[in-house]
């Protein structure tokens, strides 16, 4: 902006200029009004009192929140119109803290807007670069420091300080292992590696804590198991059964299109993870009639009937399946592990 | 005994076997047949099933078959149990308007004790779960809530949401609310998988359990929620929607007042 277009050049009377020629010119600051409080003493004083009211109501809302702090019980439930029954303490306390919290800062406006000075203070711009000559005096400075420092001349200099610049960032990822141990296979394998074909591991049902048997699994039926020896007082249970748990479904034979998925099952009970193959939600809105699993975090849908194919959704992988069988007295057993690991992908992830 | 046997060849001998098996026959019949002829024809339990199977060609039969066997257009409902027509009809959802991805809560259109006679038909079709007698779904145990919840958040909360309050599955079809659901609806839903919803039976969940869960979702519908507005307990996304609009809607309302009153925009 040159010189003659800022403010100061016509003064804050500004209009006048846009009558000669040019009609885009800065009109400038408007001439100063005073408010209702600058000239009338009795305004004045009226928007002292209100403000200084607003600071009593501040202080007696914070006396009240004291007040009911101490005073209302904390199970006490009352009904108040829009919201229902509410707890009668968490009403007051908000409404009191609200009203003290608002009181001071509606007060310091209403003091700001009335009765502070109004008067306008403009504070001018300038062209943000310098002028010519600091600039030749700077560029100036820096040839010669460049040259007086040999940097250019000294190569070894150079290539070593960009070496070692480059290097230091290491020492942050370095610092990265401190995150913890690395997951070494953990991810590949759940609480059902423990099963082998000699030593199969019961499923135990989630409700009754107790092994179940083939014919308690009803047709259209869900129940939720957990591997036999994983109890919930156990310290790492929520990490286990995060891996571990099973949602069992029972599904007439016929209906089974996928000829490996009823092979893993038993008699049309089939047994998946719980745990879907996109971020790993805990996945179990079944549809007995349509054998579709649902996840209520991204909608990924899997029909259970068809080896849990991935039919909606963002999750990349069917559902794993464990194989199971019946041991001899008839519980429900497993022989393995999951054929491939559970949950979401990861990079080093084999299947 | 010996001047019976000596008889034995004499040609009236015969007659009189005769006439003793006919007055055994006779008398056997009198003892046993008109009992058990009696028993048959006037039960309580014979006569609901002939009027339910009345109410069923009626009402039923156009989808669920003359027998219920089913059709193209309804299942069959051999081994459904009484249970299931207790709830289907009970609440409403059957008959059902008109086909469509779920059948909805609706009016119900039959009395308690058509709906019974209905039932007593449909369960002398097959075996199936009973309708529940109140001491089966009334919980007279406090504990009972507490277990309850447990048992609600494994196995039904991931559809009908931590509070009951329902939930969207595949395709149209949803989760409907359990708010102001009879205890005995819930109980029998648990026993019988109506529509998209598993079964829980009793193998699986007995009996004392689905009567806990009962208690935890009758105690949340009538617990009053400590921080005001529940917005319908869906979670955050009613409560990030509320917030952005109506608290961010608020505080830009507040901040174009202050801005339009500055003392600058006022002196015009």
């Amino acid at each position: 902006m040159s010189a003659e277009k800022l403010p100061e050049s016509h003064g804050s009377e500004g209009h006048e200029v846009a009558g000669h020629g040019d009609p885009f010119a800065d009109p400038g600051l408007p001439a100063h009004a005073p408010r209702r409080t600058d000239i009338d003493e009795r305004a004045a004083k009226r928007a002292e009192r209100q403000v200084s009211l607003m600071f009593v109501v501040s202080m007696l809302a914070t006396v009240g929140f004291i007040a009911s702090y101490v005073a209302i019980d904390p199970d006490k439930i009352v009904y108040i119109f829009p919201l229902g029954h509410v707890s009668a303490l968490n009403f007051a306390l908000g409404l009191t803290l609200g009203v003290a919290l608002f009181c001071i800062g509606a007060g310091a406006v209403h003091w700001a807007r009335t009765l502070m000075s109004d008067h306008e203070l403009p504070a001018e711009r300038h062209a943000i670069e310098a002028d010519d000559d600091v600039r030749a005096d700077v560029i100036e400075q820096f040839t010669t420091g460049a040259a007086e420092s040999g940097f250019g001349r000294r190569k070894m200099i150079r290539n070593t300080l960009i070496g070692s610049m480059a290097l230091v960032p290491l020492s942050g990822v370095v610092l990265l292992r401190d995150l913890g141990p690395l997951p070494e296979d953990k991810l590949d394998h759940t609480g059902w590696r423990v099963a082998t074909e000699a030593k199969p591991l019961p499923l135990i049902n989630m409700n009754t804590n107790k092994p179940m048997k083939a014919e308690d699994i009803a047709v259209g039926s869900l129940t939720f198991a957990k591997p036999e020896g994983l109890e919930e007082d156990d310290e790492d249970f929520q990490q286990q059964i995060a891996k571990d748990a099973l949602m069992l479904v029972r599904i007439a034979p016929e209906d089974i299109k996928d000829n490996d998925s009823r092979e893993l099952g038993f008699e049309g009970i089939l047994a998946y993870s719980k745990i879907c193959t996109h971020v790993g939600c805990p996945i179990s809105l079944y549809e007995q009639q349509t054998h579709h699993a649902l996840c209520p975090c991204h909608q990924s849908t899997f029909d259970l009937a068809d080896g849990a194919r991935v039919i909606f959704g963002p999750a990349g992988h069917p559902l794993p399946q464990l194989k199971i069988t019946t041991n001899q007295e008839g519980f429900l057993v497993a022989t393995g592990d999951f054929a491939e690991p559970v949950g979401p992908s990861f990079w080093e992830r084999s299947a | 005994m010996k001047k019976l046997s000596a008889r034995r060849r004499h040609p009236l001998a015969a007659l009189v076997v005769l006439l003793l098996a006919l007055a055994a026959t006779g008398g056997l019949y009198a003892a046993f047949a008109p009992a058990e002829k009696a028993q048959a024809d006037t039960s309580a339990q014979s006569l609901a099933i002939d009027e339910g199977k009345k109410l069923f060609a009626v009402g039923c039969s156009s989808c669920h078959g003359l027998n219920g066997q089913g059709s193209s257009d309804g299942p069959s409902l051999v081994g459904v149990g009484s249970a299931a027509v207790d709830f289907q009809v009970g609440t409403g959802r059957m008959p059902a308007q008109q086909p469509g991805a779920q059948v909805p809560k609706k009016k119900v259109i039959y009395t308690q004790p058509e709906i019974d006679q209905l039932a007593a038909f449909v369960a002398s079709l097959g075996p199936g779960p009973v309708t529940p007698t109140e001491e089966q779904y009334k919980s007279t145990n406090p504990d009972d809530v507490a277990a309850g919840g447990e048992l609600f958040r494994t196995n039904c909360s991931q559809c009908h949401n931590f509070a009951g309050k329902g939930g969207a599955l595949t395709q149209g079809k949803y989760a409907p609310s359990l708010e102001g659901v009879d205890a005995k609806h819930i109980y029998e839903a648990m026993q019988t998988g109506p529509q998209n919803m598993p079964a829980f039976p009793d193998t699986t969940m007995p009996e004392e359990q689905k009567r806990q869960i009962v208690a935890f979702v009758r105690h949340t519908n009538e617990e009053p929620s400590p921080g005001g507005l529940a917005l319908g307990s869906l979670g955050p996304v009613t409560e990030g929607l509320f917030g952005w609009i109506f608290g961010l809607g608020a505080l830009i309302a507040i901040a174009i007042w202050v801005a339009a009153h500055t003392t600058k925009a006022k002196k015009s």
